[in-house]
């Protein structure tokens, strides 16, 4: 077999979307992800019903064709609180998402490619922030500003910020030290060109697992924090709240507790997986399938 | 003189690695820098395209076209790496970025220095790639670096060094990891390369077999300093220094049971 003969010429962009769909876990995260980005625009224009309205006579009703998912101890509609309460997870997923890049890229980089003094002053930083669990975080900016959507999206956001740095410290200060960055050097790269070219590349997929796992830990917190009620306030419908309103009759009415779980369960599954598989599809060097795979034939070699 | 050092220091961690190493490698000439792991020879030549470690203080004087090269700020280095001295690592495993093509990482010198397109970069990346006899040029550049051998691997280094064309070319030990046939391969494409641009030489080894080979003129580098200099026939002929017939009694050996190495 010589090089590569039989596979067809294929592009980086879309070789990295096929490697993603080429699995079951890039698929099922890819269309949880999609599904809970359409639920949560959707109910900004059509609910089943309205999601506040309570109808004493309609309370806990079971699944129906006209109550999907059933109704609730005020006879509110399951479905359409599901669906409200999707906005709450893709803004505190989101949100909790920039604030820890923007957290653990900077400390990371502060910890990594400074100075002796500064970087070993950051790493310490890093070792005691880290100390400090999200609950605490959320209890003190809680405590400080009152109970809101922001205290969960600041909390886990700082919490998993640091998080971020600690994993990714160590892999930018491997990958700065690693040879072809000092031939990147050699090849007269200047350090921006490095920084994007060799380095964060090479980082990306540990940082992208890491952000994956904390936007799950946000949808999570959020519930937690809700129920606890330091997130969202009464008036807005969340998972977290439902859950915890739900979970009082659970003994009585264990189905329509069962909703909530299932919905924050499941996308806290697919946000893993579709980090795993996007960890996957940025680096060729993990077994992409195919014939593109094997490498080149000692045949090749006689030059 | 196309490169000129003079009482060359460099000190690590209050250590002084390289002590007082001086030598001049004319215009298109092949040298040798040669000796045992530690020696100061690589830092040596990481010292030559300003890249020694963050810690590393240097003195003494490098003259590259008449020009000092020591004290210049980055940017200006960095116009020249690349461009107008070029360097292949030893270990070819871990000298390409593992997540980009052959063809981005041979085109890259060529963005840099003379602002192509990633269209033209990756043309000349191709003929490149054929220059240095890669099999299957056209194909080879969109591979990823794991999908190859070590010597293809070597192959591509070189064709990085070489792609702005520049005068001179440091080789690091570009055989040491490398099994033994291939290692011929690699040191024929060497002087073959050096020989057809024009460019002045600068390998690195520690092996007097390989040296033997592929530059006339040499210094022996042990513990940091020059202990003996000269043509390589006469280091071959009459080693004066311990170090030198050490390197010597090793090459005979090595090539004794070379077959059974690897």
């Amino acid at each position: 077999m010589t090089a590569g003969q039989d596979h067809p010429r294929r592009r980086a962009a879309s070789g990295g979307l096929r490697t993603l769909v080429s699995g079951p876990a890039g698929v099922f995260g890819l269309v949880v992800v999609t599904l809970l980005l359409l639920s949560a625009s959707v109910s900004f224009l059509w609910t089943p019903y309205d999601p506040q309205l309570t109808d004493p006579f309609a309370k806990w009703l079971a699944p129906s064709p006209a109550h999907l998912l059933g109704t609730d101890e005020v006879g509110r509609d399951i479905f359409s609180l599901l669906l409200v309460g999707a906005r709450v997870t893709v803004a505190v997923a989101i949100g909790s998402a920039v604030v820890s890049t923007v957290i653990g890229v900077a400390l990371a980089a502060l910890g990594s490619l400074t100075r002796r003094w500064v970087r070993e002053t950051v790493a310490v930083l890093i070792d005691i922030l880290i100390a400090f669990p999200t609950l605490l975080i959320a209890m003190m900016i809680a405590s400080v500003f009152g109970g809101s959507l922001w205290v969960v999206i600041w909390a886990v956001g700082i919490s998993f910020g640091v998080n971020i740095a600690r994993v990714t410290r160590p892999e930018i200060r491997r990958v700065s030290h690693s040879e072809y960055v000092l031939a990147g050097k050699a090849a007269g790269l200047g350090p921006v060109r490095n920084l994007t070219r060799h380095l964060l590349p090479n980082v990306a997929p540990v940082f992208i697992v890491q952000l994956s796992w904390s936007m799950a830990v946000a949808v999570l917190a959020e519930a937690g924090l809700s129920y606890l009620g330091y997130g969202a306030p009464s008036s807005v419908p969340s998972w977290g709240r439902m859950l915890s309103e739900l979970q009082t009759y659970l003994a009585v009415h264990p189905l329509s507790v069962l909703w909530p779980g299932l919905a924050i369960t499941i996308t806290v599954l697919a946000l893993n997986l579709l980090g795993d598989a996007l960890r996957d599809a940025t680096d060729p060097t993990l077994g992409r399938r195919g014939p593109a795979s094997t490498p080149t034939s000692p045949q090749g070699v006689t030059a | 003189m196309s490169l000129d050092v003079q009482d060359l220091v460099v000190t690590l961690g209050g250590r002084r690695v390289v002590d007082g190493v001086s030598f001049s490698v004319p215009a298109g000439a092949r040298f040798g820098l040669i000796g045992e792991s530690g020696s100061g020879k690589s830092l040596t030549a990481l010292a030559i395209l300003g890249l020694l470690p963050d810690g590393a203080s240097v003195s003494g004087s490098i003259r590259w076209q008449g020009e000092e090269l020591l004290g210049r700020d980055d940017r200006e280095l960095a116009r020249i790496r690349g461009r107008e001295i070029g360097i292949v690592f030893q270990e070819p495993r871990t000298a390409l970025n593992p997540i980009r093509t052959i063809g981005r990482q041979i085109g890259e010198p060529l963005r840099i220095h003379e602002g192509l397109s990633k269209r033209e970069a990756l043309d000349r990346a191709v003929e490149l790639a054929a220059r240095v006899r890669l099999p299957d040029p056209e194909r080879i550049v969109r591979r990823y670096p794991h999908q190859l051998s070590g010597g293809q691997r070597q192959r591509v280094a070189a064709a990085i060094a070489l792609a702005c064309g520049p005068s001179l070319l440091i080789a690091d030990e570009p055989t040491t990891a490398l099994d033994v046939t291939i290692q011929s391969e690699i040191l024929g494409l060497f002087e073959r390369l050096v020989s057809e641009t024009g460019a002045s030489l600068v390998f690195i080894t520690h092996d007097l077999a390989v040296l033997s080979r592929i530059a006339s003129d040499a210094v022996v580098l042990a513990q940091g300093k020059v202990v003996e200099a000269g043509p390589v026939a006469q280091l071959l002929s009459m080693p004066v220094s311990p170090v030198t017939q050490r390197l010597l009694a090793a090459a005979k050996t090595m090539s004794w049971k070379g077959e059974d190495d690897d």
